[in-house]
């Protein structure tokens, strides 16, 4: 089951929105696809990001794959410690694997409510 | 993210034209993931590239080879029509031996790599040929086949859909295959073939393979290829046999050097630069023989196709810049994480790349770059693995 005060974007980024604080990761459906991760670049506290714009890459075995955002505006975190500790985005994708927190400038126009990404998800397969 | 996944629906909703192997229903029922890979819907992964690759080095993993193309070429002169189409020499094959060779164009540029099989000696053929190709190549390789085929008295036969092809790989592949299998395996050479029987089955089997490990692959009898997987996979259970996907096989491969068409060598690469000068024999008219000895007068291309070694965190990848001191000398074909070199406990990344040629020497310390970051890389010889025999 995934949280349903998630919203989704088809390339399998998720995002909390709290006030002006958009937390974003990735599903338990990216990761369980990627499998065998052995790296993660995430942008530095301070960066800025942008709707539909990489904000940074996590690498499998076989292929490298660009993490895209589902909003705008700066990073004011960034979860350091998960590149050291690939395994909890398999463990809790939608916990402690999230990946930065954002000061929101600007949202996305069309994320999916969990329901709406649960069928996407099946879609494909 | 998952660029390739957002491209290549999954099982479910493969486009109507999807060819899929007759082993289509046994991948399913493993739990593989299916991708489309050159026209074929074919298994990338059962339960993990790393746990994959490890099961072929140190037991045996079998694969389903459905996809490529297999061509029969006989009649009178099939062995003068092979030596036009591809650089070795069929002449010097021996009954039951096979080479591996190339297609060229008339610019000496790489339109495949194949492996050309001399029927063995007690074949109701003894004078023919078996090639098998790239199934990405095929409908381009039999096209150019029958065009040059018209100039000789010979026939080329599509044998794809008429035949499966399964592979096993590994230590272990021997003993296993033995079990289910009337020839003796003992005697049959390494990129030899013969006739024989598989649980019963008639049919041939080589000592060839794509991973760097020893190893067999079978060419079924259409409508067989189901019983003779379920039994090398319960010959096998015993030796830790599993079913072996695409993505893992592409490791293998890239850690023993084998060239992957689309990748080393593609329609802008020749032999000489990509190292296989080895399966050129210039002692017969192939085309591109020409192209290639003016190469080879102007002093090559400038450029070679190098191993790249890196302890770096990242992995170089397809298309990444190479370069020396700031300045971009080449760009990579393939790159990967080694899961047999990083066993010793560095992670160990390797790639294959073309870069100018004076920093091709073993040992030239050189930078791949990643998001305009450098990362140094050293030119390592190839194969990166080699089994101990």
């Amino acid at each position: 089951m995934r949280p349903d005060d998630l919203k989704f974007q088809k390339s399998h980024e998720w995002c909390r929105v709290e006030g002006e604080t958009a937390t974003i990761g990735i599903s338990d459906y990216a990761v369980s696809h990627l499998n065998d991760l052995v790296f993660l670049d995430l942008p530095a506290v301070g960066a800025t990001v942008t709707i539909g714009e990489s904000f940074g890459e996590i690498e499998s075995v076989k292929a490298v794959s660009s993490l895209y955002s589902p909003v705008t505006g700066e990073v004011i975190e960034s979860n350091e410690e998960l590149g050291d500790n690939l395994e909890w985005l398999s463990e809790e994708p939608f916990g402690k694997a999230w990946m930065v927190k954002v000061k929101i400038s600007a949202a996305g126009p069309d994320l999916m409510d969990v329901a709406a990404y649960d069928s996407h998800c099946k879609a494909e397969g | 993210m998952l660029k390739a996944l957002v491209r290549a629906p999954t099982h479910p909703r493969l486009p109507a034209k999807m060819l899929t192997t007759a082993l289509e229903s046994a991948h399913l029922s493993l739990g593989a993931r299916m991708v489309p890979f050159a026209g074929w819907s074919m298994p990338v992964q059962y339960r993990g590239i790393l746990d994959e690759a490890k099961t072929v080095r140190e037991h045996a993993g079998l694969f389903d080879l459905g996809h490529m193309g297999r061509v029969k070429v006989y009649g009178p002169q099939a062995e003068a029509f092979l030596n036009r189409l591809q650089t070795n020499d069929a002449a010097a094959i021996k009954p039951g031996r096979i080479r591996y060779a190339l297609l060229l164009d008339d610019d000496g540029l790489t339109q495949d790599d194949i492996l050309l099989y001399r029927n063995p000696a007690d074949s109701s053929d003894a004078n023919g040929f078996f090639v098998v190709i790239n199934a990405g190549n095929a409908k381009r390789d039999l096209e150019r086949m029958n065009a040059i085929a018209k100039d000789f008295d010979v026939t080329v036969e599509d044998c794809t859909q008429s035949l499966g092809m399964i592979a096993i790989q590994g230590p272990k592949s021997q003993d296993i295959t033995q079990q289910i299998c009337s020839g003796d395996l003992a005697s049959l050479g390494y990129y030899a073939w013969m006739n024989t029987e598989v649980c019963g089955v008639p049919m041939t089997l080589s000592r060839t393979g794509y991973t760097g490990e020893d190893g067999f692959e079978a060419y079924v009898p259409s409508g067989h290829e189901p019983k003779v997987w379920d039994a090398f996979l319960k010959a096998g259970e015993a030796h830790g046999l599993t079913a072996i996907g695409l993505g893992a096989r592409d490791t293998l491969r890239h850690e023993a050097g084998m060239p992957l068409y689309g990748h080393e060598i593609n329609e802008t690469t020749n032999p000489l630069e990509a190292n296989l000068s080895w399966a050129v024999k210039m002692n017969h008219d192939f085309v591109g023989k020409e192209a290639l000895e003016r190469v080879t007068a102007a002093g090559g291309t400038g450029r070679k196709l190098v191993g790249l070694i890196t302890h770096s965190k990242r992995c170089p990848r397809e298309g990444y810049p190479i370069a020396s001191n700031g300045k971009t000398i080449g760009a990579v074909c393939s790159g990967s994480i080694s899961p047999t070199l990083s066993k010793s406990g560095t992670p160990t990344n390797i790639a294959t790349a073309y870069v100018e040629t004076e920093f091709a020497a073993i040992g030239t310390e050189l930078q791949f770059v990643v998001r305009d970051k450098a990362e140094p890389c050293i030119v390592t010889a190839l194969p990166f693995y080699k089994r101990a025999r």
